[in-house]
């Protein structure tokens, strides 16, 4: 990665901690996640982030394969959590997408 | 389009400005600049290794290396693009192979009614077929008369200009070919399924 020029737009969870809090309805970044492609377990803040986009997406640190997935649209947030094993959601979280 | 607000005598500079903020759909703004949107690491495809398919319902996949893709028949392209977090650009200037040019390879089944583009790092993104063809959309590998950056799309990207860029697939590898419509990485997260700038189509529901 060190040779990417793109590696300043890249970021950490942490610098999306805003929009995971209005996505899962609390403060998320100590939470851990699972990459259900390759097991990797980190907290939320360890991903790494790619805002620069129509929405935020929150990739592993480890393979790259993409765990979360935030948009904001004029119908409300939308979250994928697909990518992600064993997130710990709070009861906020637990509602169908849109 | 333009020519509705322009009377007879109005010529030069100031029609060239009026036809400037023509250009530009709802909502949008002017940049000069080309920026770079992403929502992964920069994929850097060996072009040795790079090919081009079309597949899913044609009677016989096609496929091209890069050598046999550079010897298609090419086009230069001059768009104005715009991507949905609110930017156009005007005047793109491109070179690659039309979409048209690529499907005289295959024969589609008469079931086909929508494509799905896929890039390298797993991208996709969904179209009808009839935004795909008629000189609407084009394989792009150069840009400025440059070879396509990797940050915004090389070795080769596909371009929809009618259409907010997040169509337009960087990195693009292939067409598949659908029946039934299947919603892309955004089109899946809320995001307009058909995305006409025109008519502001950013948002499922628009
Ligand atoms: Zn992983």
């Amino acid at each position: 990665m060190t040779d990417d020029p793109l590696q300043d737009l890249v970021l950490d969870g942490n610098a999306v901690a805003g929009s995971l809090v209005d996505a899962f309805g609390e403060e998320m970044t100590a939470t851990p996640g699972e990459c259900a492609s390759c097991g990797n377990v980190a907290p939320l803040a360890g991903l790494v982030a790619y805002t620069r986009g129509p929405g935020i997406v929150l990739r592993c640190p480890a393979c790259t394969a993409v765990m979360i997935r935030i948009a904001r649209t004029r119908q409300g947030i939308f979250v994928d959590v697909q990518g992600a094993r064993g997130v710990a959601m709070p009861p906020a979280a637990l509602r169908p997408i849109a | 389009m333009a020519d509705r607000f322009v009377t007879r005598g109005f010529v030069g500079k100031r029609q060239d400005a009026g036809s400037a903020a023509d250009r530009v759909p709802p909502g949008q703004h002017l940049v000069s600049d080309f920026p770079v949107l992403s929502a992964g690491p920069t994929p850097r495809t060996d072009l040795r290794k790079w090919s081009f398919r079309i597949e899913g319902l044609v009677k016989e996949p096609a496929q091209w290396t890069w050598d046999e893709f550079q010897a298609l028949p090419a086009q230069e392209f001059l768009k104005d693009i715009s991507c949905v977090t609110k930017w156009t650009k005007l005047d793109t200037h491109w070179r690659g192979v039309s979409a048209d040019v690529l499907l005289e390879h295959v024969e589609l089944d008469p079931r086909a009614r929508f494509v799905v583009a896929f890039s390298d790092g797993g991208y996709t993104t969904n179209l009808p077929i009839p935004d795909l063809i008629n000189g609407q959309a084009f394989v792009a590998y150069a840009y400025e008369g440059k070879p396509l950056a990797p940050e915004h799309g090389g070795p080769a990207r596909l371009v929809v200009p009618h259409l907010y860029f997040w169509k337009s697939a960087k990195w693009v590898r292939g067409l598949r070919f659908l029946a039934d419509d299947r919603p892309g990485f955004w089109e899946s997260l809320g995001y307009n399924n058909h995305g006409d700038p025109w008519k502001e189509e950013r948002y499922s529901g628009d």
